[in-house]
């Protein structure tokens, strides 16, 4: 089709060409990794808390420059020139060699930290000693492979989002959303859990010790946030520790229902989510690539309800385990505790049924029943089969397999090593039980959806293009229909891209929400009405 | 069974096809020598700057058609012959009809300059075109300089496009202000000044004498008419308007005009024979618009109003109030209802007209000048709500309410610059009027009572 050929060269023709400054940004960035790949070879620095602020400082000007090289010289507006003729954004050759790259990165980060100098006894090595200095300026302790990670996942939100927002400069609702991303990884998700440590054995604590806490990563995101360990960690830290607990609670069963009611699922997911965050800025250059096809489609709503369901058994599974059985000693034991999730769970599904069944699709209602049948099945031959044993398998069998599968290989892995193949949202569309129950609340129960404007689509498919969720957005525009899909994140990119002001997000009234007008504005009023009618 | 047979894929057909399929069991067939399968003709001018890919600007998935049991053939059509119901496709193979919908678009117009079917000469309408286009113009190293000829929409589209590959642009209008044929002056200025902040060599007043060619027969320089200048080029877009592609129809018997000649029904003098979208041509312009609209839009609309006549309902073609939208390299353009540029304006119209001092937006509202029913609004870097015009229009409201409600209309993603407040004081100060502007209401908007 397009006479452009696809080799590997960075050279080329415009607009997928790089520039003299593109090119010395992009070495500057590579320096800045190369510091930490030589750490990870065991070369010793002399100067570690040096060597760490060159490297993160190489890397975010790298970025920086090339950003500010790309954008700065452009008007306003869209920069989505030649992004389908760059191998990077294109699943062309460098796209897969930052892809296997990516995996990589997460396979050694998961599976073998010790090549990042994990020791098992005495002190650190390698990449995870040259962040050293960093960790003890924060919290006070050594570094471990997660504070790398956390700190390379920060800087990556940081740059690339100063990036975004320069692309975007246009675009106020997405320079604030940006700014909320950012503010919410530096702050609540690295900053304040480190400080926070620092209070560990403090009499404030009662001399407790919490958790790793990051206050904006919720249950079921968060799916150890109720283990035994935490949960005995928070009780045991004074008020401060109840009252972390009791807000580990309300941010799923009060919080987020409120705030998804009023804003959608956005307010979490292209807000204040980390996931979210990094798909967003660094990811942002392979939006266009998630699978737009109704089989997609298909497969996305099973796999990731099924990932709830799996979240539900497990986490349940768990807090069983460590449940006492006297009634005396705790209110909650293991029977009432069960029984509390067969009637909350009961309930949801009997809510829905009534008041909404006429939204769900045949397949929905049919894996819904199905989904709820093997759960009360599953509670029920506790009853009857006794200790140990709840859902057939051991608690730490499930738990080890959930944390292994989706915790590990499926939003690690998979979700942010395949960015550059299948786009930047595939954990948060396949794979996150958060995005999935809030999608279920924000496709029933909000005030939130994006408004398409009377007659004025011209079916470009812009938005379905570079919708990261692969929604099919210009479907429901073309119809004149609003769009209310529960994976939408609210990133607000199809509305910017749109070339004919077609699309807005906003809250509103529930009525009329859903418009299924088949025939466009902009017709006559009788035909409108006739064709509505049949 | 009946056999309904459609020559075009585009939008107008299409949508005919998808409503006779929503309202019978008709066969249908499409027939097309452009593309296989239906694609959003707007979208072209992405392919080739690299924002998607062609099979993206295809709004249905390959399996659609089968499963909606529409027949795609892919071949072109030599000739129509009426009295047997038949079409003779690639001079060779026929086709019956019981029912024909003509659909055919447009072609771009040449109005007969030396050297206008040189290699290196295109329009820009078809996938073809932008498949020549690749060929004329892959980069700037193969097309040092483009020179385009016709200020219109599809022009400054094709501007844009060779300008994401860093081509340089000379752009020749024959007005002497963009599209002042359509825009009131103040939105062409602002248009004017935006071309040349992209770097587009904008000549105003300036008309294409002829194009010159090398020795091998492709162009290399075009003469312009007023100064006689020469200037050298690898490539020339021809995009002063398009025209109705039907040369195809000549011996049929079928009316043709300068489109094919239609009733209100949209069907031609041949009985079983209807025309929609660019090609169709109507007897009597419907109100203000013209004869043959080449919109997206209304290509549409014909499809959705001929597919209830084929399918027993026979129903006039009554398009509601008249919309656009265009983007003007980074300006977004809307318009509602009429506004009428300098020329073609109407003795009753007055228009008002507000600009932001620094940024490229502004807003032309235009009424009427003794009772001052509000008739048409233009805005340029704010969207509107099609809705709210739609039903301020249908309700005949005065312009000082317009004014007065604007910020019900604002279409703006959320968190944008509102500018509601500047515009009405504007409006105060042209008017001698004390108007505050209305904060917006939801309940309005959306239309709920209680």
């Amino acid at each position: 089709m397009s006479t452009y050929d696809r080799s590997m060269a960075l050279t080329g023709q415009p607009p997928k060409q790089l520039s003299r400054n593109q090119k010395l940004a992009t070495l500057l960035g590579f320096f800045g990794l190369a510091v930490i790949l030589l750490a990870a070879f065991n070369v010793n620095f002399p100067n570690k808390g040096l060597w760490l602020s060159i490297s993160l400082g190489a890397i975010t000007m790298g970025i920086l420059w090339f950003a500010w090289d790309m954008y700065s010289k452009k008007e306003p507006g869209i920069k989505n020139d030649g992004v389908w003729f760059k191998s990077i954004s294109s699943q062309g050759f460098w796209g897969w060699m930052a892809g296997i790259a990516l995996t990589g990165f997460y396979i050694v980060l998961y599976f073998y930290p010790e090549y990042l100098g994990l020791a098992a006894k005495g002190d650190n090595t390698g990449i995870i000693r040259l962040f050293d200095p960093l960790s003890r300026l924060l919290s006070g302790n050594p570094a471990s492979q997660w504070f790398v990670y956390g700190t390379l996942y920060t800087v990556a939100i940081l740059a690339f989002g100063i990036k975004f927002i320069w692309k975007y400069r246009h675009n106020r609702y997405e320079k604030i959303r940006t700014f909320s991303v950012m503010f919410f990884q530096l702050g609540f998700a690295f900053i304040i859990p480190e400080l926070m440590a620092r209070l560990n054995g403090s009499s404030v604590l009662n001399g407790g010790s919490l958790p790793y806490y990051d206050l904006k990563n919720m249950w079921p995101l968060n799916y150890y946030n109720f283990e035994g360990y935490r949960v005995k960690a928070f009780l045991s830290s004074g008020d401060i520790g109840f009252a972390l607990l009791i807000f580990g609670v309300a941010s799923v069963f009060i919080i987020s229902p409120i705030l998804t009611y009023k804003y959608g699922k956005r307010w979490y997911c292209s807000w204040v989510c980390g996931c979210g965050g990094l798909a967003e800025t660094a990811g942002d250059s392979f939006r266009q690539l998630s699978d737009k096809s109704v089989k997609a489609w298909n497969i996305e709503r099973w796999v990731v309800h099924s990932v709830v369901v799996f979240v539900t058994l497990m986490t349940t599974a768990v807090i069983y385990s460590y449940l006492g059985t006297d009634t005396s000693k705790y209110w909650l034991t293991k029977n009432t505790f069960l029984i509390g999730v067969a009637v909350l769970l009961t309930t949801v599904f009997a809510l829905v049924m009534i008041f909404k069944r006429e939204q769900l699709q045949k397949d929905a209602k049919y894996g819904a029943i199905g989904y709820l049948v093997i759960i009360l099945a599953l509670i029920a031959m506790h009853f009857f089969s006794g200790e140990g044993n709840v859902f057939l398998f051991k608690s730490g069998t499930l738990r080890k397999s959930y944390s292994f599968l989706i915790g590990s290989i499926f939003s690690g892995v998979i979700g942010t090593g395949f960015y550059p193949i299948l786009g930047n949202r595939v954990w948060c569309r396949f794979g996150c039980p958060m995005a999935a129950i809030l999608g279920f609340q924000q496709r029933l129960f909000s005030k939130f959806r994006i408004t398409t404007n009377g007659g004025q689509c011209i079916s470009c498919g812009n938005c379905s293009t570079y919708c990261e969720m692969g929604i099919d957005v210009r479907a429901y525009a073309q119809k004149g229909e609003n769009i209310v899909r529960s994976s939408c994140v609210g990133c607000g990119i199809c509305s910017a891209v749109c070339p004919r002001g077609v699309l807005k997000l906003e809250n509103g009234p529930l009525k009329g929400r859903i418009d299924g007008n088949q025939v466009l504005l902009g017709n006559d009023v009788d035909l409108m009405t006739l064709v509505n009618k049949n | 069974m009946e056999t309904v047979v459609i020559i075009g894929n585009g939008v107008a057909g299409v949508t005919a096809a998808r409503h006779i399929r929503k309202h019978s069991d008709k066969r249908i067939i499409i027939v097309s020598a452009e593309t296989d399968y239906f694609f959003s003709r707007t979208a072209l001018m992405y392919v080739y700057m690299g924002h998607m890919k062609f099979e993206h600007i295809q709004p249905y998935e390959n399996w659609f058609w089968e499963k909606n049991r529409i027949e795609l053939v892919r071949a072109f059509v030599n000739k129509v012959d009426t009295k047997n119901k038949q079409l003779q496709l690639d001079g060779s193979r026929t086709l019956n009809y019981d029912t024909l919908i003509i659909a055919s678009g447009s072609k771009p117009n040449k109005f007969g300059w030396p050297g206008q079917d040189l290699h290196g000469v295109q329009g820009l309408y078809s996938k073809q075109d932008l498949d020549l286009l690749e060929v004329n113009a892959p980069n700037k190293e193969i097309c040092k300089r483009a020179v385009i000829v016709g200020g219109g929409l599809i022009g400054i589209e094709l501007a844009e496009m060779l300008r994401s590959r860093d081509i340089p642009v000379t752009f020749l209008v024959r007005e002497n202000s963009f599209w002042n044929g359509v825009l009131p002056d103040g939105e062409s200025q602002i248009i004017n000044e935006h071309i040349k902040e992209h770097h587009i060599d904008l000549r105003l007043n300036t008309n294409l004498k002829e194009i010159k060619a090398d020795a091998s027969g492709r162009v290399k320089s075009v003469i312009i008419e007023e100064t006689g200048e020469e200037l050298s080029c690898d490539m020339v877009g021809l995009t002063a308007g398009v025209t109705p592609n039907i040369d195809f129809l000549k011996d049929s018997g079928i009316e043709l005009g300068r489109g094919v000649r239609v009733n209100r029904q949209l069907q031609t003098n041949i009985p079983d024979v209807y025309a929609v979208g660019d090609c169709a041509e109507q007897h009597e312009a419907i109100g203000n618009r013209r004869p043959i609209e080449a919109v997206w839009y209304t290509g549409r609309m014909m499809g959705e109003t001929v597919a209830q006549t084929i399918c027993g309902n026979p129903l006039e073609y009554k398009p509601g109030h008249w919309f656009n939208s265009a983007k003007f390299l980074d300006i977004e353009y809307q318009t509602y209802g009429w506004v009428f540029g300098s020329k073609g304006k109407p003795d009753y119209e007055t228009q008002f007209h507000w600009r932001h001092n620094s940024e490229k937006v502004c807003v032309t509202i235009s009424f009427h000048k003794n009772t001052h029913k509000f008739l048409g609004i233009n805005t340029f870097g704010i969207r509107m709500r099609h809705e709210i015009f739609d039903r301020w229009l249908t309700e005949g409201k005065g312009v000082d309410f317009v004014v007065e409600h604007l910020k019900d209309a604002n279409f703006d993603p959320e968190f944008y610059k509102k500018y509601e407040q500047d515009i009405v004081s504007k409006y105060n100060t042209d008017h001698g009027k004390h108007i505050k502007p209305k904060n917006k209401s939801l309940k309005r908007i959306f239309n709920l009572t209680n």
